[in-house]
């Protein structure tokens, strides 16, 4: 286990330090004390390394994350693992606003409950929160699937494409071209492995599906103004 | 951008240090707003006097025997304190307004900052320490404050573009955002008679808060009404005599976290801001919900409830 510790290295020192790891690095588990909410701590990796930040963590963390397996023993900032492109980032108290947006790929995982516009624009990640999500989720949300146990804010999925999304509890409100959709089996099963990877207990057969009417002017052009 | 603190003591024992903690939140959000800053401090000390909190930009001869000139005006004694281009005016309860319009007569370049019974605003151009500092804000006990480091977007970065806004007594706003119908709110508040100095857009936040407590709203109602006539984005904290208020707008974009434990609730626009806080690994964290109204307060009967 190799320790940073933020009270003595610098974040530019840290990041580079992470970076510096290559594909086939020894030192596979790195442990960073003291983030006391900075910001981009882990960002832009590409190794298939463990970091384990101990406590919460501000802007940016583990952004644009390529192998890594990201743990945040604490809260994370506003943009958590945004555009994420592969890997695994895993919150163990809350995320704040677009937590996971525009995220290419991976597995982001929120233990808590995650702010508005989680999952905004996402383009094939995956995004299981054990809570509640706010408002504006998953605008326009390309591909990928946003799994959330707890309940949705207002405006879920406004605008959106081909991303799936699963979600146990109420949800507030849907957005513009968002609709309930069927739970066929391919959907129990998908479900399921993601739940079993993120950790959760839920069972698939609680959830709603949700997509797009495609309805919108993206998809029909006699529907723009 | 902007950074928004605040801290509501709910141990006695951590007042004396009142100044000092908020000054550590305060400077942590420089790189939030390096253009100026301020801060709003509550003391109960000398809650059967009053406070006007003037600014000078030429304090050597705008100060020079103020006290003096204010108590002939106002009939009354008056004790004055001067920390830097701030000068805090002390008097008998009741003569605020006789007050100001003396100082409005007597030297019309002074600007007031506040006015009230526990309140004291400070604030100047330059970077959150040295603001600090130069009022040595890490002194000052107080029951409660707010502070805000700002990154000018709507208007010059002046004093009086600073916050916090003074929105009557013994209350203030301070805002992260940015509003965008303040240009056409500002005439219709003009219209109305209010008294709106600069083209400031949170200034026109404050005033409509003025107004809507004027037309006998409670503070509370008053940033209820907010939500529906204000355009744009804003994280507002509020100052009250006895505590302070957090609202966000629908949309929520300007962040905000809170902390709350046995001793203290906190605001940060960052939870870095609240890291140096005594028990903060063990606090209660969360992010304040859009378009919801809060307020901690330290009486039963709070004055955000009250009609104006």
């Amino acid at each position: 286990m190799q320790t940073l510790d933020m009270a003595e290295v610098a974040l530019r020192e840290m990041n580079a330090t992470l970076h510096a790891q290559a594909e086939a690095t020894n030192q596979t588990a790195w442990e960073i004390l003291n983030p006391k909410g900075a910001h981009a701590i882990a960002c832009g990796l590409d190794a298939p390394i463990e970091v384990t930040v101990k406590g919460s963590t501000g802007y940016y963390c583990g952004g644009m994350n390529k192998q890594a397996t990201i743990h945040i023993k604490g809260s994370a900032g506003p943009g958590v693992a945004e555009n994420m492109m592969s890997g695994t980032v895993v919150i163990e108290g809350d995320a704040s606003q677009y937590a996971g947006a525009t995220g290419h790929g991976g597995l982001l995982v929120i233990k808590g409950n995650a702010s508005s516009r989680c999952g905004i624009s996402m383009k094939g990640i995956d995004i299981v929160v054990h809570g509640n999500i706010g408002h504006m989720s998953a605008f326009m949300a390309q591909s990928g699937n946003l799994v959330v146990c707890g309940d949705a804010g207002e405006a879920l999925g406004d605008s959106l494409y081909e991303a799936r999304l699963f979600v146990r509890g109420s949800v507030k409100s849907l957005g513009a071209d968002c609709i309930e959709k069927e739970m066929r089996p391919e959907h129990l099963e998908l479900l399921a492995d993601l739940l079993d990877r993120a950790g959760a207990t839920a069972r698939p057969e609680e959830f709603r599906r949700y997509g797009s009417a495609r309805e919108l002017y993206t998809f029909k052009i006699d529907n723009a103004y | 951008m902007c950074g928004i603190v605040g801290l509501f003591l709910k141990d006695r024992t951590l007042e004396p240090q009142l100044g000092s903690m908020l000054t550590k939140m305060l400077v942590t959000m420089t790189d939030r707003g390096p253009d100026s800053a301020g801060i709003a401090i509550y003391s109960t000390d000398s809650m059967d006097k009053s406070k006007i909190v003037v600014q000078s930009d030429d304090p050597e001869t705008d100060f020079e025997q103020l006290d003096l000139a204010v108590s002939k005006a106002i009939d009354a004694p008056v004790s004055m304190t001067i920390a830097s281009t701030h000068a805090v005016l002390t008097m008998p309860n009741g003569l605020i307004e006789k007050a100001r319009a003396a100082i409005a007569e007597l030297r019309p370049a002074l600007r007031i900052m506040s006015r009230g019974t526990a309140l004291e605003i400070y604030k100047e151009v330059g970077l959150p320490k040295d603001v600090a500092d130069r009022f040595e804000i890490g002194q000052m006990s107080g029951t409660h404050g707010i502070g805000h480091t700002r990154m000018a977007t709507e208007s010059a970065v002046t004093t009086m573009g600073a916050h916090p806004f003074n929105t009557g007594d013994d209350q203030c706003l301070v805002h992260n955002g940015s509003l965008s119908n303040h240009n056409s709110l500002r005439r219709k508040l003009r219209r109305e008679g209010i008294h709106i100095e600069t083209e400031n857009d949170t200034e026109v936040g404050a005033a409509y808060l003025t107004w809507q407590m004027q037309k006998g709203a409670s503070l509370g109602e008053a940033l209820e009404r907010s939500l529906d006539d204000l355009d744009g984005f804003f994280t507002f904290v509020v100052g009250t005599k006895d505590g302070f208020g957090v609202v966000r707008d629908p949309i929520a974009c300007k962040p905000a976290v809170m902390a709350e434990t046995d001793q203290y609730v906190a605001f940060g626009s960052e939870y870095r801001a609240l890291v140096d806080l005594p028990g903060i690994e063990e606090a209660r964290v969360w992010e304040p919900e859009p378009a919801t109204v809060y307020f901690w307060s330290h009486t039963d009967q709070p004055t955000h409830e009250k009609a104006a």
